[in-house]
């Protein structure tokens, strides 16, 4: 950042969300931007880390090995003053699996001071072989969606790329819809729910893809919980929206920075300097503090 | 054919031979027995190959009209991996990287819509005449 004045800080902030807190409490979400030193966790409570799209195996202007950003991303994770209690990666591990780089996802993340890496997939993890080696990896074999229970907080992970390559869009389909109601049933409605999901679950940019066909199913059964909030990764960039009491965000990639909602000819990796991209790259911690239900993110880049 | 040839950035070599992934292999054997056929024109003599430049997530020309027995090389010009894949199903590449090309020969006159698989957006046509 001493790079930046204030003015190119504040718009470089304004676009990838760096150095903000989002405070989501009863649905009502403030913002503000994070003091020097952010405060250590105290007792009662937890942080986790989302890390997205490292699309290892990615070679280009922006970045020449999307593996040394992700390998900087863990050196990050490793530097939070509170270890995350584990890391989840919202999908594209891989640029299309080529060949050895799930290994190499998993090798650098083993280098992670957490207990735990969940895995969803993303698109280029699963268009090549319709999700053989990634399921078979991460989700013996079965459908990968998956939820758990930490520290009071329900954690839901769906899989919308399945269905990506015919359909062309995020698409969750009926079954996992169905299970998502049953996981959810009984629950109360004071829970905290997080929800983790490569592609986004609103409409960020149909056109390009950036949607969920059938998100409002699920979200429909998300509504009646007084904190939910959806983590997705697909569109390499920090966006937030709010919905009643659903707070939805996207996360930067780990590798490359792709171009606002509608900017340019089409999604993809930007052509621009490393330097000019490392802003734009990094990872997010989400805070939860016991008792008093708010989530607090917060994205910080690789500049 | 089932070979994946990773190519390096920025080599736009338009000599370089591609990786396709058959969509279904016995339709692909197909393809190529009949290729090996209906490679050359009805007089005998070889035909040009045409080509299709995959660009700022466009397929240029959009639409293509080639004559029966015509190789169709697409090559991505784009950082972006995208793919040619025919919504009939009748042929479809790997996720193509930064130069890496696809070729398919069409032997059989019509009109041929195709799409890429991470970009719904994009679409191309090759006639077949």
């Amino acid at each position: 950042m001493d790079r930046m004045n204030r003015r190119g800080f504040l718009e470089c902030m304004a676009w990838v969300g760096t150095g903000v807190v989002w405070t989501a409490t009863g649905g009502i979400l403030s913002s503000r931007v994070l003091p020097a030193a952010a405060a250590e966790l105290t007792g009662g409570s937890f942080s986790f880390v989302q890390i997205s799209d490292s699309h290892v195996g990615f070679k280009g202007q922006a970045n020449p090995d999307a593996a040394v950003t992700l390998q900087q991303v863990v050196g990050k994770i490793n530097a939070l003053p509170t270890p995350p209690a584990f890391v989840i990666h919202t999908g594209d591990l891989t640029h299309g699996q080529k060949a050895g780089a799930f290994d190499t996802v998993a090798e650098i993340l083993k280098g992670a001071k957490t207990d735990k890496v969940l895995y969803i997939p993303g698109e280029h993890d699963v268009f090549v072989d319709g999700g053989k080696e990634f399921l078979g990896r991460y989700a013996k074999g079965g459908p990968g969606w998956q939820s758990f229970d930490y520290q009071g907080v329900h954690f839901v992970g769906l899989v919308n790329v399945l269905k990506y390559k015919g359909e062309h869009l995020g698409a969750l389909g009926g079954e996992q819809i169905a299970w998502l109601k049953q996981d959810l049933a009984g629950l109360s409605n004071s829970t905290p729910v997080v929800v983790y999901a490569h592609v986004p679950l609103w409409a960020v940019f149909p056109a390009w893809g950036w949607v969920t066909e059938d998100a409002e199913q699920a979200l429909a059964l998300l509504t009646r919980f007084g904190s939910v909030t959806v983590l997705n990764g697909h569109i390499h960039q920090a966006l937030q929206k709010v919905e009643g009491n659903v707070t939805f965000h996207t996360a930067m990639s780990t590798a490359f920075p792709q171009p606002a909602p509608g900017v340019g000819p089409g999604p993809g990796p930007m052509k621009i300097s490393e330097e000019q991209a490392r802003p734009m790259l990094g990872m997010r911690e989400v805070r939860y503090v016991l008792g008093t239900t708010p989530l607090a993110v917060i994205d910080s880049t690789l500049a | 054919m089932d070979e994946i040839r990773r190519l390096p950035a920025r080599a736009w070599g338009p000599t370089r031979t591609p990786p396709s992934r058959p969509l279904f292999p016995a339709l692909v054997a197909t393809g190529v027995a009949l290729s090996l056929v209906l490679g050359v024109g009805a007089a005998g003599r070889a035909l040009p190959p045409a080509s299709v430049d995959i660009q700022d997530s466009k397929y240029v020309p959009q639409a293509l009209t080639v004559a029966p027995g015509t190789t169709v090389r697409w090559i991505n010009r784009d950082e972006e991996t995208h793919t040619v894949t025919s919504s009939a199903g009748l042929f479809g590449s790997a996720g193509l990287d930064l130069g890496e090309a696809y070729s398919y020969t069409f032997t059989a006159p019509g009109v041929y819509p195709y799409t890429c698989d991470l970009h719904a957006f994009m679409q191309g046509t090759i006639v077949v005449k």
